[in-house]
């Protein structure tokens, strides 16, 4: 029971993104993206939920290989929640979220009750019950981004990829949001997620990969792996990670803005 | 919109659609009373002899199939407005503006220069109003540019090139009753209708009206964008597909037997949404209905305000101008 991706080549054009890539995503475990802007860590979801083909290299769920899978089936075993969403017409928040159950319901079904109330729940345990009857197109963007989730705990995939969960939210939110990934992996879900905040993966633990910007991969531990050097030179700029007595943790930040 | 305000607000909607189709049976040159409809559509229902066969003959062989006719081809072209919306994300496009009429139009005009069959004038509509939305689709894949605006300006460019089609058809054709057929075809009018017409796009219509009704919460899904859908399982190029062959084939046989006619399209699905929601599986029934009336209330009045016929299109567009003029300025669609 794992998604294992080999040998992974993707090019825009004549420009190489990802190079050679392997990885191994295991249920019950959270994995934190790391790259810079453009090292193609969104491509990298894309091609494992089915929505980009790549170059070359393979992409097997618990021993099946991605093509013999249709969409609904990958639908079944995975969930995505995209970074943006630009809605083009009015629903309801609690209509959206229906909508996660689509790959469990037949071609000219419709929700039903049970539907409605397993996205109520989804709509609860993200604490957005104030939202269920607004308008999905008056609401923020960052609020957009917790729905977006609830949208896919509704979808109950085994595996949950989501791109820049908390580059929206304030900080509470993003706390939330956290803790709900932690949450999700403790009950057994498998998480992938990208971000530009070191931290997250500090809080979490779990394991990291850091794409750079050759397109290359680094997987560890996030506590081993995210170390001063790395993310220095992953970003080209100087970074401090230091171990917070207080909290027991690491942290990482910005020393000065001093060149 | 909870559905018990919804089954209300359809029941209210049906009852006075009820209302005119009852007036529109009285109206006309030679006007009925209520009284008189009622007690010969009665007499026919229960299969006893006519009242009067006068007004038996002007009910069943002129009016009611012009009202029923109305009633489909309202509902076929506001229903594939409200498809071609949701499918292309784009609430400013509809079957006129991206020229799927003005594509079966062309279809049409060129069966009946040819003096083909019913039938064929039929195929050749749904034919050219495919190849058009496919024309209008493609253009914004060639430009790169998948923006509203570039559909809206491809819609306006594959118009505008069918219409100039049509311009030849007439300028060559020599005998004034295909000339008569032309114009007619491009402001749309009922007034030649043959029942055998009515018939033949009944069941075209109500079909896809029905399959695209039960894969309306599917359509939902799909105006959320082509990957959204994916990730939640819907195979979106078949789904997609489907959307485009079924409004195309509405448009066309609504074509075929009104011509041209403008708007309807794009402002019922709009006031739907206005009253109803975005919801397609309460909007499409919604719009369905709505587009019905209000085809027939246009409808009514060609025939009715003057001693002539007035093409529907002109109707439409006074009427529906100012409306779209309003939605604007409520600042409804922010879409550009």
């Amino acid at each position: 029971m794992s998604i294992e991706i080999r040998k992974l080549h993707f090019s825009y054009g004549d420009h190489e993104v990802l190079r050679n890539l392997d990885l191994r995503i295991e249920p019950a475990e959270v994995l934190s993206i790391l790259g810079p802007n453009g090292a193609g860590k969104t491509t990298l979801l894309k091609i494992i939920v089915g929505l980009a083909k790549p170059a070359s290299g393979s992409i097997v769920y618990d021993d099946l290989p991605q093509e013999r899978l249709n969409l609904r089936q990958l639908a079944q075993l995975m969930g995505y929640v995209p970074q943006m969403i630009t809605p083009a017409f009015d629903f309801r928040v609690i209509d959206y979220v229906v909508t996660g159950v689509a790959p469990h319901i037949g071609t000219f079904e419709r929700p039903g009750k049970t539907h409605y109330d397993k996205a109520m729940r989804a709509i609860e345990e993200m604490h957005i019950v104030h939202l269920a009857e607004k308008s999905y197109m008056q609401i923020s963007d960052g609020e957009r981004q917790l729905v977006s989730i609830a949208r896919v705990l509704a979808q109950e995939p085994s595996y949950i990829l989501m791109d820049e969960p908390t580059s929206h939210l304030d900080y509470g939110n993003q706390l939330r949001v956290l803790q709900i990934i932690r949450r999700l992996s403790e009950s057994g879900f498998g998480i992938v997620f990208t971000t530009h905040n070191p931290d997250n993966p500090l809080l979490l633990g779990g394991k990291t990969a850091i794409i750079n910007r050759r397109g290359e991969l680094f997987y560890g531990n996030s506590l081993e792996l995210i170390r001063e050097d790395v993310l220095s030179e992953l970003y080209g700029i100087r970074l401090t990670v230091t171990s917070e007595v207080s909290t027991g943790r690491s942290i990482c930040y910005m020393p000065s803005l001093a060149e | 919109m909870s559905n018990s305000k919804y089954a209300t607000l359809m029941l209210g909607i049906t009852v006075l659609l009820a209302l005119m189709v009852l007036t529109a049976l009285c109206l006309g040159r030679y006007s009925i009373n209520p009284i008189d409809v009622w007690n010969v559509l009665k007499a026919k229902l229960v299969g006893e002899a006519t009242p009067d066969e006068a007004m038996h003959n002007i009910l069943f062989l002129v009016r009611l199939p012009r009202v029923a006719a109305s009633l489909l081809i309202g509902a076929a072209l506001s229903l594939s407005g409200a498809i071609y919306q949701s499918i292309f994300r784009n609430p400013l496009i509809s079957p006129d503006f991206i020229g799927v009429s003005s594509g079966a139009s062309v279809g049409a005009s060129a069966a009946i220069v040819m003096g083909l069959s019913l039938q064929t004038v039929q195929l050749f509509a749904f034919t050219g109003g495919v190849l058009a939305v496919l024309l209008a689709a493609s253009i914004p894949k060639l430009m790169r540019n998948s923006s509203n605006l570039m559909l809206v300006l491809s819609g306006i460019i594959i118009s505008g090139f069918m219409d100039a089609i049509i311009g030849i058809l007439r300028f060559t054709s020599r005998e004034s009753d295909q000339l008569a057929a032309i114009v007619f075809w491009q402001m749309g009018s009922l007034a030649k209708l043959d029942t055998a017409q009515l018939f033949s796009i009944t069941p075209p219509i109500l079909a896809a009206l029905i399959l695209m009704i039960a894969l309306s919460w599917r359509i939902n899904i799909l105006s959320f964008g082509e990957q959204e859908a994916k990730t939640l399982g819907l195979n979106v190029t078949r789904l997609r597909t489907l959307a485009i062959l079924c409004a195309s084939l509405m448009t066309a046989c609504a074509v075929c037997v009104s011509g041209k006619i403008g708007w309807i399209g794009l402002i019922i699905p709009h006031f739907g949404r206005l009253i109803g929601g975005s919801d397609n599986t309460k909007l499409m029934p919604l719009t369905a209905l709505l587009g019905g009336a209000f085809m027939l209330l246009i409808d009514t009045l060609a025939r009715t305000l003057t001693s002539a016929e007035i093409p529907l299109s002109i109707l439409t567009g006074l009427m529906s101008a100012p409306f779209f003029v309003w939605l604007l300025s409520r600042n409804r669609l922010k879409v550009l």
